[in-house]
């Protein structure tokens, strides 16, 4: 196994008994871990802040951590992101409209000792977030089902270039 | 969970206005989910007196009234209700009005000849109710002018809030204002209740009967007060019941459900007339049932607690109550019932009843031990308040669990985990104000866990208490720091490949898609899947009832929705995962894609040059090879034999494979029967490579290239043709032919195919074109003859093919 310092993200495909316009049976969760002997909350926040502005490509994201509840992560938090609905259209960083778009929070105690760590050396934080989600926010998707209908005008329309190959230096979107 | 403004300042005492309160809850984890307030919507509906109405000239069912508003003249208003009379005060709305209840903006409009400026509303109109028979009666003293809802006391903020489910403290109301209290919105007002004194023994006791079986209720309290009047709650009381969605039944029972708000202790109240001997808290016997208050019959068995006594059962302890000792209006005697119950054992009953209580989501979360007692005092006093009556002493079995933890918090774990450093002072006053005791110093402090708060149990706790209180907001955004070294690679072999195949087959113009890993049962079973094993315990729905044994029906039923849509000519990929069995190894990656019509790698649609060539088997066999190539897959050392499974068309069709035993792919045309089973309509071609099936490359010490030496020798082409059986494969041929010299023969490949009637039954021609690349020195013509001939040898050997004169 290997010892701390850990930075793990890990994309894979998730599953719930739900069927809506703003849930799927299937989707993609992305989770994220640190893990050392000093990061806490404030770097949680940098991180996901600097996440939002690169994912949205807006240069203003208003963040908000709520407290909430999670049974793997103590202190726990839920993120929303200050936007204003204009029709099917999202904009970010005005309005009044709080979206969440993701949870997060310490490593509980208990789960670093289970992972045989001494939880008053080792700290690190974790986020999980289902990027169908906040990607329908991101394009104002009406309906999260049509990621999965492989209709070929939508696949043409959101898809990326064979060989556009996303980085933070040269852009998400080309 | 929701209440009203004027409820939640019987327990808080603010100043503070309804958007600093729902600022607050949001901010200490209290998220608001919504605020009504009727007063603000229904703002434009005033009170308003009917000076006449008329009937109206042109129609037999509407009325004309002149509608003193208390602003001017009287308006002018065509109303259909057949209450509308002249001398009446009723609601009214100008033009220009939203109507919630209709979803409308009232207009000036003229009906059948005669102007209105306005309406005269309903209960319905303005979504107070479902009443729509009349329009809204108001008693003559209602004054005229002024806004209906500030006159009808609607003018209290119903605000909703999410509760996690670490918080049952905060599914009384009295919690809630805790922790408003706390995070500085006001003070919280002392409700302790002073214990009633008993004026005679209970008449009834109470006792547990587990038997040997473990316990299901710790501790039960009962009293009873005799001589009881009840009837309808006070209005007060029903007000903030219904604001909370909540029916108003009688005094006894509505007591039992505002406490179960209030404070987050729910009760239960028995008709004593109607309880014949002592009560029993035993678990439930195979064939008993329970008639409940929600007028469903419910079965029990052993997992289920209930209570029972002479007649047989009469509740269902801690999730609902029995209907025949149920309180109405003739109870004289009532039990009041204080109790506590396994968390755990009332949730797996409450889904096993699919009963959704109050009290059953209030005991699921854990209600503080510590006020079963006072619970139960307050509830006597309510009864003796609105009822009257006399209360006996209180009947107690079991004891409530005392917890009394104290957790060790070094004060330095709040900059530690949360990254803010707020003073000792201002920890104490959080963690004082919420309710816990603190003794000792900094450093380190004592904290004592109060009894409401089963979720805290370590200092990670206190650390969320002080964070959340103060607010997330102090917490300062920190770069984290970043490696001083170039990370190395990480990805594994089977991430990098999964990559490589999205972009090489995306290269070759196929188009990404990503469908359900769920198909339906006969869809499976047709791709050689659909074992029971791999069937939902509880699918979405009767068409994702299975896991996906392949990639391929996924995107033959995206194709057909393509073409139910107009788009014919189609190249679809998908690179996921495909499930053989419930092991962990059974569960596969693929890289799977699709041709339609006439999507060839060159493109579709039909062209001005000729006719457009629909897709073949040999347009999905180049994919598959090329997406190998992409993959570095050792591709010269597979072997692509004819056929493939059943989903395939058996002529066809191919099979990449290392041997028998490790298959690596297969591509082809899809089999008529599969297309007509799956209702889609072809020409369509497909292949499956199976990613985990590829080899790993060798572990080398390095991944750097070795030296390259380049000879200039002279490369020579010689070409063969072989008469052989109709049934040899050019593949066999070709193997054959490179295996005659290894060192020198360089590439094999087949330029022509021949069959004809000159040949002789059953026979045809394969032609070959062999180079050969000398890395000594230039080849003389006898070597170059001498290879040629072993070439002929192989062939003639493998194949008993003849070289064609």
């Amino acid at each position: 196994m290997q010892k701390p310092p850990i930075r793990i993200i890990a994309p894979g495909r998730t599953y719930r008994n739900d069927s809506d316009q703003t849930h799927t049976p299937m989707f993609h969760q992305v989770e994220g871990l640190v893990i050392d002997t000093s990061s806490h909350i404030g770097h949680l926040k940098w991180l996901l802040e600097e996440f939002c502005r690169a994912f949205f490509e807006v240069e203003k994201v208003e963040m908000r951590m709520r407290p909430s509840f999670f049974p793997f992560t103590e202190p726990s938090m839920e993120v929303d992101i200050r936007c204003k609905r204009v029709g099917n259209e999202v904009r970010f960083g005005e309005g009044d409209d709080w979206l969440e778009i993701l949870g997060c929070g310490m490593v509980h105690p208990n789960v670093i000792r289970f992972a045989g760590l001494d939880p008053d050396v080792y700290q690190g934080f974790a986020f999980g977030m289902g990027i169908d989600r906040i990607a329908m926010l991101k394009y104002g998707m009406p309906d999260l089902r049509a990621f999965f209908d492989a209709d070929q005008r939508w696949l043409n329309h959101y898809g990326f270039r064979p060989l556009d190959l996303p980085t933070l230096v040269g852009g998400l979107s080309s | 969970m929701k209440f009203t403004l004027s409820w939640l300042k019987e327990h808080l005492e603010t100043t503070a206005s309804l958007d600093e309160i729902t600022d607050a809850l949001t901010r200490v984890g209290l998220e608001v989910e919504g605020v009504e307030d009727k007063a603000k919507r229904l703002a434009p509906f005033t009170i308003a007196y009917v000076v006449s109405a008329v009937q109206h000239p042109n129609a037999d069912r509407l009325r004309v009234c002149m509608v003193d508003t208390g602003s001017g003249d009287p308006v002018q208003v065509v109303c259909g209700a057949p209450n509308a009379r002249t001398g009446m005060k009723g609601v009214f709305s100008p033009a220009g009005t939203y109507i919630p209840g209709k979803d409308i903006t009232l207009a000036v409009g003229t009906i059948r000849g005669v102007e209105s400026h306005g309406m005269l509303c309903s209960e319905a109109e303005l979504e107070l109710s479902e009443d729509h028979d009349g329009i809204i009666e108001l008693p003559a003293d209602a004054p005229v002018g002024m806004g209906y809802a500030e006159w009808a006391g609607l003018g209290d903020p119903v605000i909703d809030i999410a509760i996690t489910p670490n918080r049952p403290d905060c599914l009384g109301i009295h919690g809630v204002a805790r922790d408003l209290a706390a995070a500085g919105l006001g003070t919280l007002r002392d409700r302790s209740v002073a214990p009633v004194a008993g004026k005679f023994p209970s008449p009834v006791t109470v006792k547990f009967d587990f038997g040997d079986t473990p316990a299901l209720s710790p501790a039960f309290a009962l009293r009873l007060v005799r001589g009881v009047r009840n009837g309808p709650s006070p209005e007060w009381m029903q007000r903030q019941l219904r604001a909370i969605g909540l029916r108003p039944i009688n005094a006894l029972v509505d007591i039992t459900n505002y406490l179960t708000f209030d404070r987050g202790r729910p009760l239960h109240v028995f008709d004593a007339a109607k309880v014949k001997g002592d009560l029993v808290v035993r678990r439930g016997r195979e064939g008993e049932t329970l008639l409940a208050l929600d007028g469903k019959t419910y079965a029990v068995d052993p997992s289920i607690c209930v209570i029972a006594d002479d007649n047989g059962l009469e509740s269902l302890g801690g999730i609902m109550g029995g209907e025949a000792s149920g309180c109405d209006e003739s109870t004289v005697d009532v039990l009041i019932e204080s109790a506590l119950w396994e968390p755990l054992n009332i949730a797996q009953t409450g889904r096993k009843l699919g009963i959704n209580s109050d009290a059953r989501y209030r005991f699921e979360r854990g209600v503080d031990p510590a006020f079963m007692l006072p619970g139960l005092e307050l509830a006597t006093r309510l009864v003796q308040e609105l009822c009257g009556g006399e209360a006996s002493e209180v009947m107690v079995s079991g004891a409530a669990p005392e917890r009394h933890l104290t957790v060790a918090f070094p004060i330095a774990e709040v900059k530690r985990l949360a990254g803010i450093d707020p003073t000792e002072d201002e920890i104490r006053t959080v963690l004082t104000a919420l309710g816990f005791t603190i003794s000792g110093n900094a450093p380190s402090l004592s904290v004592g866990v109060p009894s409401w708060r089963p979720d805290v149990d370590g200092k990670a706790d206190l650390v969320e208490e002080v964070m959340r209180i103060l607010g997330v907001d102090r917490v300062p955004s920190t770069p984290l720091p970043k490696s001083h070294n170039v990370s190395k690679p990480v990805l594994t072999l089977a991430q990098t490949r999964t990559r490589r195949a999205k972009r090489g087959l995306a290269a070759r113009g196929l188009v990404e898609a990503v469908t359900w890993s769920f198909v339906a049962k006969p869809v499976a079973e047709v791709f050689g899947g659909g074992k029971p094993e791999l069937a939902l315990a509880n699918p979405i729905s009767t068409d994702m009832s299975d896991m996906r044994p392949s990639l391929l029906p996924g995107l033959l039923l995206a194709a057909q929705r393509n073409v139910d849509r107009g788009t014919a000519d189609l190249a679809l990929f998908e690179v996921g995962q495909i499930f053989r069995g419930i092991k962990p190894a059974d569960q596969l990656t693929a890289a799977t894609g699709i041709r339609r019509l006439s999507a060839t790698v060159n493109g579709a649609g039909r062209h001005w040059q000729g006719k457009a060539p629909a897709v073949s088997v040999y347009d999905a066999k180049a994919d598959a090879l090329a997406l190998l190539d992409v993959l570095g897959a050792p591709v010269d050392k597979f072997q692509i034999v004819a056929g493939a499974p059943s989903w395939f068309h058996p002529g066809r069709s191919g099979t990449i494979q290392l041997g028998p035993q490790n298959i690596i792919g297969w591509f082809g045309e899809l089999h008529p029967s599969v297309l007509e089973a799956l209702d889609v309509s072809g020409p369509l071609v497909g292949f499956e490579i199976l990613l985990d099936a590829i080899p790993a490359p060798r572990a080398r010490a390095t991944k750097t290239k070795p030296p390259l030496e380049l000879v200039s020798y002279q490369p020579v082409t010689r070409d063969f043709a072989f008469v052989v059986d109709r049934k040899v494969e050019a593949a066999k041929l070709v193997k054959a032919a490179q295996g005659a010299d290894k060192g020198l023969i360089s590439s094999v490949s087949v330029f022509d195919v021949f069959e004809g009637a000159s040949l002789g039954a059953d026979k045809k021609s394969i032609a070959i074109e062999v180079t050969l690349r000398p890395t000594q020195k230039t080849l003389t013509d006898e070597e170059i003859d001498a290879v040629a001939a072993k070439v002929v040898a192989q062939v003639s050997k493998a194949t008993q093919g003849v070289l064609r004169s």
